[in-house]
């Protein structure tokens, strides 16, 4: 349809760029603006326009000041002067005429000055007032026409204090029997109420009143109004709602005469408008949003018709479903709807698709993992906007495990983006995600973001590098790490590097460029001052460059670098630079001081500061003695200064980073540390406090940087907690190994084909939105996951990459998992020494006695932890655990628990410790006599990672169990969030044959111990990981005081209950360690004091410490 | 919301521009050489909307002719790339007679579908009454 009205629509051009046929009777009194159109497309140079132009607006001058003109050819002589100023060259000259001709002319020329005049003025113009008059008479003409075009003019722009003068006579127009008149007073109306909105605050009555006119045309005007005020307070139009859905059921259902339909959908427009209001209206509110379910169904039924219009009405009634309170059938056909949209060969469709997208991932962002193929394929669309908008949508459904991938992807795109607003745009949301991730991705970000960035960007990365980790060695590499990249950075091309990048850059090399063996402090002196001869190098990066020279100048060449750069910038203009010369030069000379005044590491050392400055107390008499003028404080010397009206000295303000530096933690005093230095009790305040005397306040000083990145951003850490702290018992150099690695390589490198490439990126963009729902539809879509899989786990053994990823003994995590792993990982990650092969499980009782013994002990233990209305001693728990999978039969089980029942099924669980996970294992059990078809089981907790693990034998869930036999789920199950019992919710769904589907639910509880492991470590790397942890519990137990060592028994007791490890005892004290699954570590200092046992647990994780208390608690009160 | 709607040839040069947010006269020239720059490199099986500066551009082509309509971000795109479809079809309703340069007829029109950004009347016979109203009463 559209194609045929397209082609008709071809001849359009011409009607407007006048290749006019000779003859014409209108033709002559346009002709002149006819011969200046022609003449300026003939043009070749911007400069012959102009002359052109001036030309022309000089002959409209003279023509429109005459006398003689007639209205009529002031009309034409307006026109021409419009398009001049649509060239962009004033005709002010022209405004007064244009006022005039809207006062005197008739009709047609009438209009055109009501026309001239809305182009030519704004809002604010003073000749408006002028109009006024003229408005005032036109509204009281009894030419329809005329009120027409006042009204017309008024609802385009009216100074507002004149508001009041023809406020009575538009609210007159409200009752016009004329539906025209009645629509443009209802505009008119909207426009005072935007600029004015206290002027018709008294009518609001009358706005109801226009809602419910008869005309279609006056109730559409008043929805603009009703948009306005239900954006500024949706609670006071609530009651309207009905009558909104109403208004929206009559139009979907084709009530409106036909002229209102547009290819022969009724109103779009309206449609479209009254959908926006629906959404405000029902935004966080049930009975409002239960209202309009009816409606919204209505009109995604209704909108079938192939053609974009109704895909506009799609995209906003999607929009409205997925704002209000959510309605699962609603929501359904919703997600589909944008099925429709984002798989559509059109590319305006999959645009708008993936910008509905974009909205929904928002409230739901397993969402995205439906589409996350098309996603992959827009990501490289050759369209620059759909790539934008894939962006767009990837940065709402980032989190922990995709970070990386999404940054890459958007840094890609930064590295093409020419448009500013774009870089602007994606620097800020790249900086906000790379935050997490700290070296590689910020190198990036520095050079290509550059100064559009937030300055407190660089601050807190630094501020990151000199407050360091827990572990001095990782700091050095990590630091060293930074020297070598800028070094290598400042012999390309430093010319090209962003200001705020240099500065970094100069700090870091200042401060630990010493750490490097073969760099010569000369070397980088002389990188550095190169820097300082660059042109665009800016005075305040200077200083800073100076500054890192002053901390460098060491040894015969760097002094005599020193010396050169002091004779250039002894004379500079700039004081702050001057004076930084000075200092190099003073420092240079005198390594000794040098060595007072800028420690090496002054970040490790608390820096003394003598706020009082005393130690100048002589020198201050000494001057004052002289005849110097005493001391005025900073705010004394500004107001004498602004009376005085003298100079300003502004520049000395200006502080360096030399804070930064002396940076120190104040309470992150190890316990076995202060147990050795002191005799005092563990009482860290004291200690700190103490402390606080000697080191730098930090208290006040926001902390954004932290061992896990970006501390803002608590949230997404928290998730990320598990994956992305680096183990504990990583070597540093294989962490820093690590980190770099990981951030260089974040794209997949194994693509043995296209297809298999995109499914890697998907895994790695998609990982971490609902484990459960991916499971599926990998599981299902092709068998390409399948075979994948299997590839994956093959090198994740070798590799033995399992960090990230809970790579559990002979059972296979999600796909998923496994890609993410081949492919974020899919470096030399060292991992921690567990058995990790298939091939080794079977040598786990063996190999690893300690833990089989443990392991009986919690099966011995936990009916006591499990208050589940066990039934034991059935003879099905005999025949069921016959059941369980191959690979876990040798294993020892935990009691099997009934779950839940019905005249069908029987559902229990039962679950196996191992060393890297908890394998969760639910038996179904057919009672029926007919099979279970089309069974689905859905495990899902928000605590827990839970990961199907496909049998090795059938390679699908399992879909079918024939009667009165046992189907076996097995799950791979390891700690989200910890929490004192982690529960499992679960729901399966089944067709008994001939049967409706029918679903029984349950829920499973698992104490937090079932997930803890003991932690080996030597006393050392636990005083290192002690100083690393941020979340921390004190408490008082009670002493198991039934021997002569009451803290050994105790801690057995613990030990032999929870699986701690006791890492050493000393006297009254011990250290205790235990692990989470999977790399959550958590570690425990117990101290007999006064009869209790008093403990401090520390752990990355937050919650940990105190749910692993309340066990303690129990286990100790239990014995 | 909708900031401007402009009309342009092949050539770059504007036909028609209406600005519903203030922007200075003297930098409309660059911003609409700009945008046209924008369009005109677009390839038929590209996107319709462009992201330029803050906002979205919603372009159409018609033979030589391109219509351009600046919208923020929150607005619904293809249904402004229907509307100015609707804007040429009344266009073609009234001119189908009459061949002439019409730019404040054009401009008349467009006053009658969109004010302050929005779009207050799609309806064509709605659209048109004022004007032919008022070609009656001249032609009279």
């Amino acid at each position: 349809m559209s194609d045929v009205v397209e082609k008709t629509l071809t001849a359009l051009p011409s009607l407007l760029s006048l290749d006019s046929q000779p003859g014409s009777a209108k033709l002559s009194s346009t002709s002149k603006l006819g011969n200046l159109i022609r003449g300026i497309t003939e043009l070749t140079s911007k400069h012959e326009e102009e002359k052109l132009i001036q030309r022309e607006l000089t002959s409209i001058k003279d023509q429109v000041s005459s006398p003689n003109t007639s209205m009529r050819q002031m009309k034409e002589l307006m026109v021409r002067a419009i398009y001049c100023e649509m060239l962009g060259y004033e005709a002010s000259f022209s405004y007064i005429h244009a006022i005039k001709l809207a006062q005197q002319g008739s009709v047609l020329d009438k209009r055109v000055g009501y026309l001239a005049v809305s182009l030519f003025l704004n809002e604010s113009h003073e000749l408006l007032l002028l109009l006024v008059n003229t408005v005032l008479k036109d509204l009281q003409s009894t030419n329809l026409i005329e009120v027409c075009m006042a009204l017309t003019v008024v609802s385009q722009m009216f100074p507002k204090d004149m508001i009041p003068a023809i406020l009575p006579l538009v609210e007159d127009k409200l009752n016009h029997p004329k539906e025209i008149i009645r629509r443009k007073a209802v505009l008119a109306l909207y426009k005072f109420y935007l600029i004015a909105p206290n002027q018709v605050q008294h009518i609001h009555n009358k706005f109801r009143k226009a809602l419910c006119d008869k005309d279609p045309g006056v109730m559409t005007a008043s929805l603009h109004i009703y948009l306005q005020l239900i954006k500024e307070n949706s609670e006071g139009y609530k009651d309207l709602t009905a009558s909104f859905v109403t208004i929206l059921k009559q139009v979907v259902g084709g009530k409106l005469p036909m002229d209102f339909n547009y290819h022969s959908v009724p109103a779009p427009w309206l449609q479209i408008q009254l959908l926006r209001i629906l959404s405000l209206l029902g935004k966080n509110d049930q009975s409002t949003s239960e209202i309009m379910y009816e409606v919204l169904d209505e009109s995604l039924r209704r909108a079938e018709m192939n053609h974009n219009i109704t895909y506009a009405i799609l995209y906003e009634c999607v929009k409205c479903i997925y704002t209000i309170q959510p309605k699962s059938e609603l929501l359904e056909k919703a997600a589909k709807c944008i099925g429709n949209f984002v798989l559509s060969p059109k590319i305006n469709l999959k645009y708008l698709g993936l910008k509905a997208l974009t909205y929904v991932v928002q409230q739901d962002p397993k969402l995205a993992l439906q589409h996350q193929m098309t996603i992959i394929e827009c990501l490289d669309h050759p369209d620059l906007i759909i790539k934008r908008e894939t962006l767009e949508l990837l940065f709402r459904i980032t989190n922990g495990q995709n970070v990386t991938v999404i940054v890459e992807k958007m840094l890609d795109f930064l590295r093409i983006s020419k448009d500013d607003y774009t870089t602007i745009d994606l620097v800020g949301k790249v900086a906000e995600l790379a935050e997490k991730y700290p070296f590689e991705t910020m190198n990036t970000v520095f050079s290509l973001g550059g100064d559009m960035m937030q300055p407190d960007i660089p601050n807190s990365f630094l501020k990151l590098l000199s407050e360091g980790f827990d572990s001095d060695e990782e700091d050095r590499k990590l630091r060293l790490f930074a020297v070598d990249s800028y070094v290598s950075l400042l012999q390309s091309e430093p010319n090209k590097l962003p200001q705020r990048f240099l500065q970094v850059i100069s700090w870091v090399l200042g401060e630990y460029s010493h750490l490097s063996a073969e760099l010569e402090p000369a070397t980088v002196m002389t990188l550095l001052s190169k820097l300082l001869d660059l042109k665009h190098t800016s005075s305040e990066t200077k200083s800073w460059v100076l500054m890192a020279m002053t901390k460098l100048c060491e040894g015969g060449v760097a002094i005599s670098v020193a010396q050169d750069i002091y004779e250039t910038h002894s004379s500079s203009m700039d004081t702050v630079l001057r004076q930084r010369a000075q200092e190099l030069q003073h420092l240079s000379q005198d390594s000794e001081l040098r060595g007072r005044v800028l420690p090496r590491d002054a970040g490790l050392m608390p820096l003394e500061v003598d706020s009082s400055l005393s130690f100048l107390d002589g020198f201050v008499s000494e001057a004052l003695a002289a005849g110097a003028a005493p001391y005025k404080p900073p705010h004394q010397r500004q107001e004498e200064l602004a009376q005085a009206k003298a100079l300003s000295l502004e520049p000395y303000s200006l502080s360096l980073p030399i804070s930064m530096s002396s940076c120190s933690i104040a309470d992150r005093q190890s316990p076995t540390l202060m147990s050795m230095s002191s005799g005092l009790s563990g009482d860290s305040t004291d200690l700190s406090h103490k402390g606080g005397s000697t080191t730098l306040k930090l208290d006040g000083v926001k902390r954004v940087w932290g061992r896990e990145g970006y501390l803002a951003q608590r949230e997404p850490v928290e998730e990320t907690a598990q994956v992305e702290v680096p183990s504990p018992l990583r070597s540093p150099s294989q962490q820093a190994e690590a980190d770099s690695t990981q951030s260089q390589t974040p794209t997949p490198t194994v693509t043995p084909e296209l297809e298999q490439d995109k499914q890697q990126l998907a895994s790695s963009l998609f990982v971490g939105l609902g484990s459960q729902s991916s499971v599926c539809l990998m599981g299902k879509s092709d068998p390409t996951p399948q075979r994948f899989r299997r590839k994956a786990q093959g090198r994740a053994s070798s590799s033995g990459a399992s960090e990230k990823t809970p790579t559990s003994l002979g059972s296979t995590p999600s796909p998923v998992d496994n890609l993410l792993c081949n492919s974020l990982l899919d470096s030399n990650l060292v991992s921690e020494p567990t058995n990790q092969t298939p091939q080794a499980s079977q040598s786990l009782d063996t190999t690893n006695g300690n833990c089989h013994e443990e392991l009986t002990d919690v099966k011995e233990n936990n009916p006591s932890l499990i208050h589940n209305n066990e039934e034991p001693d059935k003879p099905k728990d005999l025949c069921l655990s016959s059941h369980l999978p191959t690979e876990l039969s040798g294993l020892s089980h935990s009691e099997i628990t009934p779950l839940c029942s019905n005249q069908s099924v029987n559902l229990s669980a039962c679950h196996v410790q191992k060393e890297d996970s908890l394998q969760l294992v639910i038996f179904i059990f057919n009672s029926s006599d007919s099979a279970l078809q089309q069974m689905q089981l859905q495990v899902d907790s928000g605590e827990l990672k839970v990961n199907y693990c496909l049998s090795l034998i059938t390679d699908s869930p399992v879909e079918e169990v024939r009667s009165h036999s046992v189907a076996v789920c097995h799950y791979s199950v390891t700690v989200k969030r910890p929490s004192v019992h982690v529960e499992v919710l679960g729901m399966l769904s089944y067709q008994l044959p001939g049967g409706t589907p029918q679903t029984i639910q349950f829920s499973h509880k698992l104490p937090l111990t079932t997930f803890i492991r003991p932690l080996t470590l030597s006393t050392e790397e636990y005083g290192s990981m002690w100083l690393a942890f941020s979340q921390d519990t004190k408490q008082n137990l009670t002493l198991i005081n039934d021997d002569q060592d009451p803290l050994t028994t105790t801690l057995n007791v613990l030990k032999k209950k929870l699986q701690l490890h006791v890492v050493e005892i000393i006297g009254v004290e011990g250290i205790v360690a235990c692990q989470l699954v999977q790399d959550q570590p958590c570690l425990m200092h117990c101290r007999v004091h006064a009869g209790t046992l008093a403990v401090w647990l520390r752990s990355p994780v937050p919650d940990l410490p105190d749910c692993l208390l309340y066990h303690c608690q129990r286990a100790l009160q239990e014995h | 919301m909708i900031r401007f709607v402009l009309m342009v040839n092949r050539q770059g040069q504007t036909r028609l521009s209406r600005y519903y947010t203030p922007v200075d006269l003297n930098r409309r020239a660059a911003l609409e050489a700009d945008v046209v720059r924008c369009c005109l490199n677009r390839k038929k099986d590209q996107c319709s909307f462009v992201e330029y500066q803050d906002f979205k551009l919603v372009y159409r082509q018609y033979a030589a002719l391109y219509i351009v309509v600046g919208v923020s971000d929150g607005e619904n795109e293809l249904s402004i790339y229907e509307l100015v479809h609707n804007f040429v079809e009344v266009l073609d309703k009234y001119f189908s007679r009459v061949i002439m340069f019409n730019l404040d007829r054009v401009h008349i029109i467009l006053d009658e579908m969109i004010q302050n950004g929005h779009i207050v009347e799609t309806n064509k016979n709605r659209i048109l009454a004022p004007l032919s109203a008022i070609d009656k009463m001249a032609d009279g």
